[in-house]
């Protein structure tokens, strides 16, 4: 295998001319731990996965960037030795999982309505547009308002716009102690604790419901903690880390199914949802994990009239709608935006939308 | 000044046509009335609208777009005209909207902490009206008495706290948007995240030239329990710079990390009487929040710091009066300093941390060379300068001088890895730094975006995103405004 960095670059990018002259659909891929999601993918692969490694990391800048292909195992040690991480926590699915699949997919683990999201610490983008030009977007700095955000855009965008070379992402320290509290509630309360609590100066970093117990995670100094513990109330759970992953990795056993899983992205503050099927909140109430085998336009209805909207997240029919369907002027944006990077619509054409 | 719009407008048609949108009070068209209209707060260009309108309804602003397409007319939005790079620069065969009178609180929600507020809302209005929940909306520009959230979310406007709060595009939701065509569209939601791509990121910072941002859903914040400011002196600039970056390694976020110049110091003392250490040669203020406890370790582990970084006093403030006091001083240092001089020109490149001593040299090198003072005053904490260029409009190639010296600067910033811009936008001022900073298939992507969203580029044309033209003369030849690196009069050549 060749060096990674400038020869793997142009691997890419000649891949990508010549799929563009040939007209050749491609689906990007990382390690392909994600490859379940979205729509069915379709074209040839081009997978990113030996454009790794640390382009560049200044813990004191807390800036890192990396390589599309770099798995989060690596990234993960070479920030913890200098105390720092990736804040949005993401799930891996797999335990190859690339940051260029990550990012892509737009993933952000418990921590995500307390600390931010994936797009939330993207700082800047190099990737490749559907003309097989290499672009830079953004940069290392924490502020840079030069141009369109275009390196927050390909968050989530299932490469639908870009192959993704090198990602800059904004780190933070990790927490100096975690403690993660649960207590029995019924579910119309705990969606009311974990609003309330999330409105009060609390070091919450986690907050979720399985149904019968409400688990909270609090982080910072241990003052904080344990000043925050006395607020919040609850017994301490042992291994509340091991609790947390298995949320984030959809380990635990509320996902331990073949019916379809959603995604429900709600107002935090959104009540007990009337679906059939069987819920676990996250999020602080944010983001709902549904299993049932209800209709889809059903389940819509419902979480749009809550103000959320649903994504088929695992299972289900691949070639129908996996998002949340979009208004017509917003589809033609899309539309748009998608000939605007990918003209000849090569990059995992119907990943994300049938239209485009 | 020209515009994409070859064939000029006619006045008369066109307030005609306006007038069968909006009531005779809402359409300014003669020059006396149009004169407040003609810049923003760079007033080193200006510019007269042909016609200004101040619509009050969503569905106004939608005809008012739908006729303007119609017309072939360009439209530049306008909200409480703060902006520092010239973003509402109106165009002379162009339509100026002001939002103005979209000044609504529409709702606050205290389950969700978010409010609904029109674009016309002051920045400091919304904190203000949610304090009272012990709530509150986190950027913070300079200009937060003034501004309007709208404004903010065209610019991705950010301010004092926002390394650890974040910016403009890390605060908001949801916008409703009129697009080119007089369309309303909605992006992101009253969830944390929306389907389909993050227009919700595009649009923020975007300058108005892919939408017309009338209706904001802000994310508010808990106020935190306490806050604390260490005020830290020191005898060199790149002492202070230095220890920026041992607080952020000591694994601290301060809610802000201010840094002020010698120069900068002394102006301010001399107009708010800050309490601030004449004699340093730079002072870092240092605010650390969260809880009790947790400010109370930090502090002690920052003032501990900043001695062993060479501080020569390290002072925290006693109470909240004195807390207000330290900030006051940087808050006015920018009129503090245009007291000094008949005018100033402020600059907002970004550089790496690790660069900010070695830029600040740089910059100094410069003052020299172009014989223009410069102060500095700059939000530490994430690299982002905000040097003062101090000149005299009133003596001739002055203005130029500081323009081309600003230029410099940004350019320096480019080279060390940073960017032109972190928090005022590109507008009109920064278009020739694009081309420095930006390829040509990268500028060429920005404009296919434009396209995408404002096909007939109809929204504020000519801002932003330069022409390949504009970039090639600015290499080669020089323009109007701006010479050439290699012809300026500082210039080394």
């Amino acid at each position: 295998m060749s060096v990674a960095g400038p020869e793997t670059e142009q691997v890419l990018q000649a891949a990508v001319q010549q799929a563009q002259e040939q007209r050749q659909p491609l689906e990007i891929l990382g390690s392909g731990s994600k490859r379940f999601y979205g729509r069915t993918p379709v074209g040839e692969q081009l997978s990113t996965a030996a454009h790794r490694g640390v382009v560049n990391y200044e813990p004191k800048e807390l800036v890192v960037t990396a390589r599309a292909g770099t798995p989060l195992t690596e990234l993960d040690r070479v920030l913890g030795e200098q105390g720092q991480m990736l804040a949005f926590e993401p799930p891996r699915f797999g335990p190859d999982a690339t940051l260029g699949g990550t990012i892509a997919c737009g993933f952000s683990g418990p921590r995500r309505p307390y600390m931010g999201a994936a797009r939330d610490f993207v700082l800047g983008v190099r990737m490749l547009n559907g003309r097989g030009e290499v672009l830079r977007f953004g940069g290392e700095v924490m502020k840079n308002v030069a141009g369109y955000d275009v390196s927050r855009l390909m968050v989530g965008a299932l490469g639908t716009l870009g192959v993704l070379l090198e990602i800059s992402l904004k780190v933070l320290p990790a927490p100096e102690q975690e403690q993660t509290l649960v207590q029995e509630l019924g579910s119309l309360q705990a969606i009311q604790v974990m609003n309330q609590w999330a409105a009060r100066p609390l070091p919450l970093s986690a907050a979720a419901y399985d149904g019968m117990r409400l688990y909270l995670r609090l982080s910072g100094t241990a003052g904080a903690v344990s000043a925050g513990r006395s607020q919040v109330g609850g017994d301490p759970l042992p291994d509340g880390e091991a609790f947390w992953q298995a949320l984030r990795e959809q380990r635990n056993a509320f996902f331990d199914h073949q019916r379809p899983l959603w995604r429900l992205s709600m107002p935090p503050g959104a009540p007990v949802l009337d679906l059939p099927g069987k819920q676990f909140i996250d999020w602080g109430g944010a983001q709902r994990w549904l299993i049932s085998d209800a209709a889809p336009e059903s389940i819509r209805l419902v979480v749009q009239q809550q103000g959320g909207h649903a994504t088929l997240f695992r299972g289900g029919d691949r070639a129908g709608e996996r998002f949340h369907p979009l208004p017509p002027p917003l589809v033609e944006i899309h539309r748009n935006l998608k000939h605007a990077f990918d003209p000849s619509n090569i990059f995992n054409p119907g990943r994300l939308y049938p239209e485009f | 000044m020209n515009t994409m719009n070859e064939q000029s407008t006619d006045k008369t048609a066109l307030v005609a046509a306006l007038r069968e949108i909006l009531p005779p009070e809402s359409i300014i068209h003669t020059e006396e009335e149009l004169r407040p209209y003609e810049c923003d707060g760079l007033p080193a260009y200006r510019l007269m609208p042909l016609v200004a309108v101040l619509p009050e309804r969503v569905e106004q602003v939608q005809q008012v777009m739908r006729l303007c397409h119609q017309m072939g007319v360009p439209v530049v939005a306008r909200g409480a005209a703060t902006g520092l790079s010239g973003g509402a620069l109106p165009l002379a065969d162009g339509v100026l909207l002001s939002l103005a009178r979209f000044n609504r609180i529409i709702d606050i929600d205290n389950v969700n902490r978010t409010a609904r507020v029109q674009p016309g809302v002051r920045n400091l209005a919304i904190s203000q009206a949610v304090a009272a929940l012990g709530l509150y909306y986190a950027p913070d520009p300079s200009s937060q008495i003034a501004c309007t959230i709208g404004g903010n979310v065209a610019e991705n406007a950010g301010g004092v706290h926002c390394l650890k709060y974040g910016l403009t595009v890390h605060n908001i939701l949801e916008l409703k948007l009129v697009t080119a065509a007089g369309e309303l569209i909605t992006v992101g939601g009253e969830s944390l995240d929306a389907a389909g791509y993050d227009l919700l990121a595009l649009m923020t910072g975007s300058e108005g030239m892919l939408g017309i941002v009338v209706e904001i859903l802000v994310r508010l914040l808990p106020s935190p329990e306490r806050a604390q400011v260490l005020l830290a002196a020191f005898d060199s600039v790149e002492r202070a710079a230095n220890s920026v970056g041992e607080i952020i390694a000591a694994g601290i976020i301060p809610a802000g990390l201010e840094m002020m110049d010698g120069f900068a110091i002394r102006a301010a003392e001399a107009f708010v009487h800050a309490g601030y250490p004449t004699d340093a040669q730079a002072i870092l203020l240092c605010e650390v929040d969260g809880g009790n406890e947790e400010v109370s370790a930090h502090v002690n582990q920052v003032r501990q710091l900043l001695l062993d970084q060479g501080a020569t006093e390290v002072r925290t403030a006693r109470d909240e009066a004195e807390r207000v006091r330290f900030w006051k001083g940087r808050k006015s240092a920018f009129p503090a300093v245009g007291r000094l001089s008949p005018d100033y020109y402020c600059m907002d490149g970004t550089v790496p941390r690790r660069r900010l001593a070695e830029v600040l040299t740089g910059i100094g090198e410069l003052s020299r060379s172009y014989e223009l003072q410069v102060a500095n005053v700059f939000h530490a904490g994430d690299g982002n300068l905000h040097p003062l260029i101090l000149f005299d409009s009133n003596n001739p190639g002055e203005l130029k001088r500081a323009e081309d010296l600003g230029a410099e600067i940004l350019e320096l910033c480019v080279k060390v890895g940073g960017s032109i811009t972190g928090e005022h936008g590109v507008g009109h001022e920064k278009l020739h730094q694009m081309c420095v900073q930006f390829s040509p298939a990268e500028l060429e992507q920005f404009r296919a975006v434009k396209r995408a969203l404002d096909p007939r580029g109809l929204l504020n044309p000519g801002k932003v995103i330069p022409q390949p033209r504009h970039c090639s003369e600015y290499k080669s030849l020089g323009t109007d405004t701006l010479i050439p690196p290699q012809q300026r009069v500082g210039g080394r050549g």
